[in-house]
């Protein structure tokens, strides 16, 4: 009962996380001509009063609690009732603290980024909107109310990938975004068509219960959640839909760093974690899960090895990382794919952030060729991102080589083959990360006496935001310690309850001595020393520089030009659409529709025409045509 | 006295002869081109309903009838003087009340 | 005289002199013979016991609407020659046309039951005081509309029929 009393308190703060940042987004949408440069501060406010909220809640959360609360009946027809709710327990409180945290940061960082630009108060109305269908991505209830989150922040992607709206480049990645997460979308949508027919509910309880009498395995679950995972491709950018990623750098960096590397994209991961008890009871979509993820991870990481834009090679890492969680998830461990998520918020907002200020320091060349020798001019940014990149490598003991390992360990107990593929991604990762290190940073300045004469530091708002990045991608790791260093893995622990209702359907799972762990890091560690080997020995000692793209050839030139896969969608899908619209507009719009439509206009002016024939204007006609017709009425009268 | 007049002829006599007067005046509205003799052949038409009218009241004893031809010689007076009316002012602007040059109103 | 020789009179008379209102080429001879049509009327309207409506139509259409025809015919300067001619087709298509309402409008009356009405018991119906009686007890609100109609009518003539200021 004390315990009730206790999470009762909880509703209201709860309920108003999100909506700070919309108040954030309605004063700096209407008033943001006003308020100038305040906006910026403004929006930034509001999320740290989210986040700030977020805390508590994390404090003041019973431990094995969780709080699940109707805030409105939405819909109701016949006995269906869908109401907005929202649902506090470890799994969300942690995404609350990722969104609103690094959020928060990435505010402050933006206030110094953009500050030049005259969209400023737009810009920031728009993040603190993406942050509101965020929240509520994370704390709804039910799929229906995640689902209105999930086409949010769809919406704030787009606005912000084509924030500069003026450059075309920019809106055609935008609607590339916008369409290819729609095709995820549809499959989420579809999901819940099922879930409301079979289990006459939308919310997590009701489809969990309903999902608990059907069988392992079922075609129904299986159905609902390769649906769910359509969703989660398009939302998480995973192989046949991640191509909207990289083109989605045309937005502004800070929008790369919170949408597009730490908090968006991650929602697929979110999406299948919070419906791990029906992913676990279809463990064929599991496998699918897997197989997408680990395929996705080595696919983008070749593509990331030969591109030469800084942000592309985060975006395609990104897509990279982003395949190994899925591959987590994929082998059931749910916790470890969170943490993933968690410990890559840090680091890839970092190395976005980083690359931010190294494109500010130029003056907005994203080209590393044109780049190097630049750790000397800010020294800040270049130790952020040093840490970032070892984090993303898996270097002991940044947060990367924990959460990655455990990933590692995972695949390994489950699927050896998973494992070297993802091992072998994770040493490509390493490469790529460290060759944009190295000619970002290294050596002899490469760029223009102009650019040399500009390059500086950026100011506190940027380096600071940086800074406490770098403190949480060096010491997130030890949140979730493997069993051979810590007795402790508080992470896990700390989720433990809301994965405890899929353990049941994924077995045991093969516990690893610590002997195989050991050895698994090691391996990890070597491999990651290897290629930053061979990349220090490429890019720094021989200063060898990525030739243009132009005298690439064989594979590498198929890696540059990211496998021809957008030329491959073009042609298989683009392509037919367009001549079957063609077809469709000359058959159909052509000449069924316009022949009905302009002999419909025909027949109305022929008649018109013609009946104006009668209006003479003689009023001796009009008479006549009176009388004959009175005439004609009475006799039909007196025959009828 | 009167009775006995009444009851000399049938009501149909009255009828035809009011049908004669109206196809009489139908027949002008025709036939004539101006503007003033049409107005007339209107009255005349007017008229053989009026006197139907009262035939009606006469035979059906009834004195309703007599006040409906009271109303439409009101309105029969006031449609001739604003009918005058126009047809003056249209004299003043085009020298003729011939209705076949009045043909603008088309279209 | 019997009264059927007088209607017939009366009923020859009205339908001779509408038939020159209608045929007659000068426009005076047309409202003249229009008088002539209205006094027959007049008359018939004595044998249907409403002598009252027989003074009033007296008054009104041979006093009032027939003078003031006349004077604007006289206002017009119209006379024979100003006569605009119609052709002969359409003279007797307009013939045509009448005699086939004059058929069409007996053949209707032919089916008609008057039985209801073939016997009169009320002969003093036609007096002053019973139609002024309905005038303003019935038949009040039409009787005072009249005379707003009457104004209107009366504002409106003056307004058409006044010289332009300009």
């Amino acid at each position: 009962m004390e315990n009730f009393l206790e999470l009762t308190k909880l509703i209201s703060p709860a309920s108003l996380i999100p909506l700070f940042p919309l108040l954030g987004f309605l004063l700096t949408a209407f008033f943001g001509k006003t308020l100038k440069h305040a906006a910026g501060w403004l929006a930034s406010a509001m999320i740290l009063i989210s986040f700030c909220l977020s805390t508590f809640l994390f404090i003041n959360l019973p431990a094995n609690a969780d709080l699940s609360f109707t805030i409105f009946d939405w819909i109701k027809f016949g006995n269906v009732t869908l109401s907005f709710g929202f649902l506090i327990d470890h799994l969300s409180i942690i995404m609350l603290l990722v969104v609103t945290g690094i959020g928060f940061l990435i505010h402050l960082y933006s206030i110094g980024y953009m500050h030049n630009d005259e969209g400023f108060a737009r810009f920031f109305s728009y993040l603190n909107l993406f942050i509101f269908f965020m929240l509520l991505l994370v704390l709804g209830n039910s799929y229906l109310v995640m689902f209105i989150g999930w086409e949010g922040v769809g919406l704030c992607s787009y606005l912000l990938i084509g924030f500069w709206f003026k450059n075309d480049a920019y809106n055609d990645a935008a609607k590339k975004a916008f369409i290819m997460n729609r095709i995820g979308d549809l499959g989420f949508l579809v999901a819940m068509f099922y879930m409301l027919f079979y289990f006459g509910g939308l919310d997590f309880e009701t489809v969990n219960a309903g999902a608990q009498t059907l069988e392992v395995g079922n075609t129904l679950l299986v159905t609902i959640t390769l649906l769910l995972f359509v969703g989660a491709m398009g939302k998480s950018a995973q192989i046949p839909l991640y191509t909207w990623l990289p083109d989605a750098m045309a937005g502004p960096t800070p929008v790369s760093a919170l949408i597009h590397a730490a908090t968006m994209v991650t929602a697929g991961i979110y999406m299948i974690a919070r419906s791990n008890i029906i992913f676990a009871m279809a463990p064929l979509t599991l496998e699918v899960v897997m197989w997408v993820g680990v395929i996705t991870s080595l696919f983008a990481a070749f593509i990331g090895m030969k591109q030469t834009d800084i942000k592309k090679v985060l975006a395609y890492s990104t897509v990279s990382q982003l395949g190994l969680m899925f591959v987590a998830l994929g082998v059931g461990a749910f916790s470890s794919g969170m943490f993933h998520v968690v410990t890559h918020a840090f680091f890839k907002a970092l190395l976005f952030l980083g690359a931010g200020s190294v494109i500010h320091a130029m003056g907005g060349e994203q080209d590393i060729r044109n780049m190097g020798g630049l750790a000397k001019y800010i020294k800040i940014t270049f130790y952020t991102f040093l840490i970032a990149t070892l984090a993303i490598s898996g270097i002991f003991p940044f947060a990367g080589f924990f959460s990655k390992d455990e990933i590692l360990a995972a695949s390994f107990s489950e699927h050896k083959a998973v494992w070297v593929l993802a091992s072998i991604s994770s040493m490509i990762t390493a490469f790529y990360m460290f060759r944009v290190m190295f000619l970002t940073f290294q050596n002899s300045f490469r760029g223009t006496e102009e650019q040399k004469h500009h390059l500086h530091e950026s100011p506190w708002t940027m380096t600071v935001p940086l800074s406490i990045l770098a403190i949480f991608s060096m010491v997130a790791g030890f949140w979730g310690m493997p069993a051979v260093m810590s007795s402790t893995h508080w992470f896990g622990t700390y989720l433990a309850p809301v994965f405890e209702g899929s353990k049941a359907y994924l077995g045991e799972g093969h516990h690893l001595d610590h002997g195989t762990e050991i050895m698994l890091m090691v391996i990890a560690t070597v491999l990651a020393l290897v290629s930053i080997s061979i990349a220090y020995v490429m890019y720094v000692k021989n200063k060898t520089l990525p030739e243009a793209d132009a005298e690439t050839t064989g594979v590498a030139k198929w890696a540059a030009n990211k496998f021809y896969v957008d030329e491959f969608y073009d042609k298989i899908i683009v392509r037919p659409i367009t001549i079957l619209s063609d077809v469709l507009f000359v058959l159909v719009d052509k000449l069924v529709i316009d022949l009905v439509v302009m002999a419909g206009a025909w027949l109305v002016g022929f008649t018109g025409r013609t009946i104006r024939l009668v209006q003479t204007g003689n009023t001796g006609f009009y008479v006549f045509a009176m009388v004959i017709g009175m005439m004609v009425l009475m006799f039909i009268q007196l025959v009828y | 006295m009167e009775q006995q007049i009444l009851q000399a002829h049938p009501q149909n006599w009255y009828l035809v002869l009011s049908t004669i007067l109206f196809s009489i005046g139908v027949m002008g509205v025709l036939m004539r081109r101006n503007a003033l003799i049409i107005l007339m052949c209107i009255e005349l038409m007017l008229n053989s309903v009026n006197l139907l009218l009262v035939s009606f009241s006469a035979y059906a004893g009834n004195t309703d009838g007599q006040v409906f031809v009271f109303f439409i010689m009101v309105v029969a007076a006031a449609e001739v003087a604003v009918g005058l009316a126009l047809l003056v002012s249209i004299y003043r602007n085009i020298a003729t009340t011939d209705i076949d040059v009045l043909s603008k109103l088309k279209w | 005289m019997s009264s059927q020789l007088i209607f017939f009179m009366l009923a020859a008379l009205s339908i001779l002199s509408a038939l020159f209102v209608v045929f007659s080429k000068n426009p005076i001879y047309n409202v003249l013979w229009l008088i002539v049509c209205f006094f027959s009327i007049a008359g018939h309207y004595v044998m249907l016991n409403a002598q009252f409506l027989a003074v009033v139509h007296i008054i009104v259409y041979a006093g009032a609407i027939m003078v003031l025809m006349l004077f604007t015919v006289m206002l017009l300067n119209l006379n024979k020659e100003s006569e605009p001619h119609k052709s002969l087709m359409l003279k007797g298509a307009s013939v045509i046309t009448g005699g086939m309402m004059l058929l069409v409008l007996l053949a209707a009356m032919r089916s008609t039951e008057l039985g209801a009405y073939a016997a009169p018991a009320v002969t003093d119906i036609g007096y002053v005081q019973k139609v002024g009686m309905k005038l303003f007890t019935d038949f009040l609100l039409p009787f005072e509309m009249t005379a707003v109609l009457f104004l209107g009518a009366m504002v409106g003539a003056v307004v058409l029929a006044k010289k332009e200021v300009n």
